[in-house]
């Protein structure tokens, strides 16, 4: 069982030193900002290594930071086999959203990554099957960005009051 | 030996209006589309459930809107949905009534202002007869639902075809 620092530790021994870090906000637990080009790679190590065997992926979530004009995935990771836990970020730049798909790593990211296109507008790379999850396809848009406006009419009915 | 022997001996015939045989018939066997939407669903199934019993007014649930005569739009219409409710409703054959039952199908409910994805009214799409407040309406608040829909029955005529967009709605 490895605390998140640990875990940091070890990955920069195989990493090198200056490409991930720890970050921590007011509560919670740490996590660590992952530059979004490493994360497949990343992702299958943290899922083989035999002292981490991440081999869950709890959660998959989308983000939109409006200030600093980006958009973030989030992954929370547990080991099933050693409970421990980690929490890594990915975030891009609205105009280039994009971040390489973990579907292939851990199948939970399949849905979630549909989602999370479909809700705020991230693009996975290689997905198999990168489309809307519960808005129709030609739905205008991504909801929950923060500067989303609505369309006024959908098919012709009106969306608003 | 037959029947006619028999048909007139009891004083079995009755002499009514037409109209009022009619929706005699109409208001005592509304049977209603078999589907719910979201949670106002729950507290319909409980309607029809053995406590509140639809049953006992002739309300029976249907699997085909070809033989339903009312449309209980039972919890939040999404967008998604906007359309397909329509289509169902042009399915039903005439005459047709609808029932909004709880907040969301009647204007949008918890989701009236933030919610991009819910019809602000299933009346937006589909003419509305009665509207039965409530998140979720009671049971009780949907029967009395179909007991307006049984009075506003009561008052129709054959001679003037009914205009749906001069039906007037009522709220329970
Ligand atoms: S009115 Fe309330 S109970 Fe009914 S579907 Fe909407 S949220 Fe659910």
């Amino acid at each position: 069982m490895k605390k998140p620092e640990e875990i940091l530790e070890y990955l920069n021994q195989k990493f090198g030193e200056d490409q991930l870090t720890l970050e921590r906000g007011d509560i919670g637990e740490p996590w660590i900002l992952v530059p979004a080009s490493m994360i497949r790679d990343l992702s299958k190590f943290l899922r083989d290594d035999s002292e981490l065997r991440f081999d869950m992926l709890m959660c998959l979530s989308g983000l939109h930071y409006l200030k600093e004009e980006e958009l973030g995935v989030v992954y929370h990771l547990h080991s099933t086999k050693l409970d421990h836990y980690v929490t890594l970020k990915v975030r891009v730049p609205v105009e280039e959203p994009e971040v390489p798909s973990v579907e292939s790593i851990w199948k939970t990211a399949d849905w979630h990554e549909r989602e999370a296109w479909d809700m705020v507008g991230v693009v996975f790379d290689k997905h198999p099957n990168l489309k809307r999850i519960l808005l129709p396809d030609d739905w205008i848009g991504h909801p929950l960005r923060k500067d989303y406006v609505q369309q006024e009419f959908y098919q012709g009915i009106p969306t608003g009051e | 030996m037959g029947m006619l022997d028999k048909k007139y001996h009891d004083s079995n015939i009755i002499i009514v209006g037409l109209e009022s045989a009619l929706n005699w018939a109409r208001k005592n066997s509304l049977w209603y589309e078999q589907f719910g939407l979201a949670c106002c669903a729950i507290e319909m199934m409980a309607t029809a459930a053995s406590r509140y019993d639809f049953d006992r007014f002739g309300i029976i649930p249907r699997s085909s809107p070809r033989q339903a005569d009312v449309m209980i739009v039972a919890g939040t219409v999404t967008m998604k949905m906007a359309s397909r409710i329509e289509r169902l409703y042009e399915q039903m054959s005439e005459p047709r009534y609808v029932i909004s039952m709880g907040s969301c199908s009647n204007c949008g409910g918890p989701y009236w202002e933030h919610g991009y994805h819910v019809l602000k009214g299933v009346d937006k799409v589909i003419p509305v007869d009665v509207y039965v407040p409530g998140c979720p309406p009671r049971p009780e608040a949907l029967l009395e639902g179909f007991l307006k829909l049984q009075e506003k029955i009561t008052g129709e005529t054959i001679i003037f075809k009914k205009n749906e967009a001069d039906k007037k709605p009522e709220t329970a």
